[in-house]
């Protein structure tokens, strides 16, 4: 973990905290389908890095290039400093990856499966290697079904398993192509919960996902994509914040509260039950408040409410979430 | 980054060619191959058996020269020569056939079970997979041809007399010696499987679906043993992988004959090196999209 803190052994690169970074990264199939188009993403060391977009946005693409699975048409990518695919041998024993779902040899054990993963490792130490097995299994909680023939396993074992085996070694960045696809809530909470842990630890976390609750619940950074193309990223603060924030009335006078906030310039007035929300105002809402009191509005609650990743994602797209690309 | 558990790169490590040999071996579709490879000594031996009990004289099968190197006249004479008989009865077919469903499995099958992306993302690294696939796929060829010796040696000592072997030029060697020659035998047959084993990878790395591989390289092989049959082709023949195999008998000569057992190897030696590239060449491009 001492490593972390380092600058790393490639002085001089561009964007010293960026952990990932792509210039015009571009991948056209063979068959003209344009898969990812002119990326440039930048994701910051330390960060739980959100990448989200609905299926077929050109997410796992991306994430393949990252890899070195897939050569880019052209653009170039970076991935802890270092030119992908050209630098794999060395950049990729550092990063932990669960790519489009765990793959596992269902002839084998559960550990087994994961002795096989890292032998394939050529800087991994055999001599370590039972007892890093060990560790890693027993941070996903599978020791006791360690020996269990993988086919045996659940959806969400598989996808434990695939973690740990993403986890066999201290990684600098994490990779994880819609971990919680598939599970259960409870499954969902624990993978959760294990990204949070890792991130707590220092790893970058990089997590694509085409769930927007998640990325708002774990995430501190966020890329959004859609077609192929990159429509935003930053922090998940300020992509929340580019929706803009709305005045939340409560109360039981609702059409006398309208009238009033009306008066003072408040548009767009929406009433749902006893809440009256409206645009922001130029106006400070301490008199505002101070206005509809003195109008003998009984009011419960006063203030302004957030708005939600997936707010700024209908802004961004003008659509909503589940559409396919 | 001086971790413990990190090895400086470029260190030459068995792991990933240990780890591929184990896998490969405790699939449950190997070992029935190995098993039915073992099978058919058994078989020809049990058929040899009911054949000269009932024909009651067996003795000296010198008979047996009629068709190329089937040994089958000489096996109730002495049992060594069931492992020739065997040899001879299960390269055309029983043998290539298994290297086929290995080597046409080994990078496809890891493809459509979505291994493939997790050894190299470990990073196992290309050149390096297809290495050690290659010579597990080999390492299978000399345990399958092993196994076919090494059953056929004792069922034929189990059912028939062992002794002195009478070879092909009529020189009567020890029984030494024999089992000797028939060690150099299957070490032959094994080599003779190598050049089919590099055309099995190659197709395996053209396509995502492992049945599809097999089945393309076991059809490549019979069409490949058919055409080896048709006197109108004489001209490509010599080019054709299978061309020689049966060559081996020469090594039960006294003096061995050479020439033909340096033509299969040289064959051997070339689709290796063709088919071998062919498949790296087209691996370490290719975008892995399962």
């Amino acid at each position: 973990m001492e490593g972390r803190s380092k600058p790393g052994p490639w002085p001089g690169a561009v964007g010293e905290g960026a952990v990932i970074e792509t210039a015009a990264l571009t991948k056209r199939y063979r068959g003209g389908q344009l898969a990812v188009d002119r990326l440039d993403l930048v994701v910051p060391r330390g960060s739980v890095f959100g990448f989200l977009g609905p299926n077929g946005s050109g997410k796992t693409t991306t994430i393949r290039m990252l890899m070195g699975l897939i050569e880019p048409t052209s653009g170039a990518a970076r991935v802890l400093g270092q030119e992908m695919p050209r630098a794999g041998r060395r950049v990729l024993p550092r990063v932990g990856a669960l790519i489009e779902g765990p793959a596992l040899y269902g002839f084998l054990s559960g550990r087994d499966n994961l002795l096989r993963f890292d032998a394939a490792d050529p800087t991994a130490a055999p001599r370590t290697r039972a007892a890093r097995v060990g560790a890693a299994l027993e941070r996903v909680g599978l020791t006791s079904a360690a020996g269990k023939k993988a086919r045996a396993y659940s959806l969400g074992m598989k996808q434990r398993l695939g973690l740990a085996a993403a986890l066999l070694r201290p990684r600098e960045l994490l990779v994880l192509d819609e971990p919680t696809n598939g599970l259960d809530p409870q499954g969902m909470r624990e993978i959760r919960a294990l990204v949070r842990g890792l991130a707590a630890e220092g790893t970058t976390v990089f997590l694509s996902s085409h769930l927007l609750d998640e990325i708002e619940q774990v995430c501190t950074h966020a890329a959004v994509m859609a077609q192929g193309r990159l429509l935003t990223q930053g922090t998940v603060r300020e992509l929340a914040a580019s929706a803009r924030a709305r005045l939340a009335v409560t109360t039981p006078d609702t059409a006398d509260a309208v009238r009033v906030l009306k008066e003072h310039g408040v548009h767009d007035l929406t009433v749902t039950d006893d809440r009256v929300t409206g645009e922001l105002p130029p106006v400070d809402l301490a008199d505002l408040n101070a206005a509809l009191v003195r109008a003998d509005v009984r009011v419960r609650s006063f203030g302004t409410e957030r708005a939600s990743l997936e707010d700024a994602f209908v802004a961004l797209t003008g659509e909503g979430f589940d559409v396919a690309g | 980054m001086s971790r413990a558990e990190t090895l400086p790169i470029g260190m030459p490590s068995l792991s990933l060619f240990r780890s591929e040999v184990t896998t490969t071996f405790r699939r449950w579709r190997t070992l029935a191959l190995l098993g039915v490879l073992a099978a058919v000594p058994v078989l020809v031996g049990i058929a040899v058996r009911i054949e000269t009990s009932r024909g009651g004289g067996g003795g000296r099968g010198d008979g047996g020269g009629g068709g190329g190197p089937a040994f089958i006249g000489q096996v109730a004479g002495n049992g060594l020569f069931l492992v020739f008989a065997s040899l001879a009865a299960t390269l055309p077919f029983f043998l290539p056939m298994a290297i086929g469903v290995i080597a046409g499995d080994s990078v496809a099958g890891e493809a459509s079970a979505g291994t493939l992306r997790y050894l190299l993302v470990a990073p196992a690294g290309r050149t390096r997979l297809l290495l050690a696939k290659f010579t597990t796929t080999v390492l299978f060829a000399f345990a399958a041809t092993l196994v076919v010796a090494a059953s056929a040696l004792a069922v034929g000592a189990l059912l028939f007399p062992v002794g002195e072997v009478t070879l092909i030029s009529g020189t009567t060697v020890s029984f030494g010696e024999g089992l000797l020659r028939a060690l150099a035998i299957a070490g032959v047959v094994a080599l003779s499987l190598t050049g089919l084993a590099a055309l099995g990878l190659f197709v395996s790395t053209l396509t995502n679906s492992g049945i599809a591989a097999m089945a393309t390289t076991v059809g490549l092989l019979i069409t490949v043993q058919i055409l080896d049959q048709f006197p109108q082709l004489s001209a490509v023949q010599p080019y054709l992988f299978p061309h020689y195999w049966l060559g081996f008998a020469d090594l039960l000569r006294d003096p061995v004959y050479w020439d033909q057992i340096a033509r299969n190897l040289g064959l051997q030696a070339l689709y290796v090196a063709v088919f071998g590239s062919a498949a790296w060449a087209r691996f370490t491009s290719r975008d892995v999209t399962v």
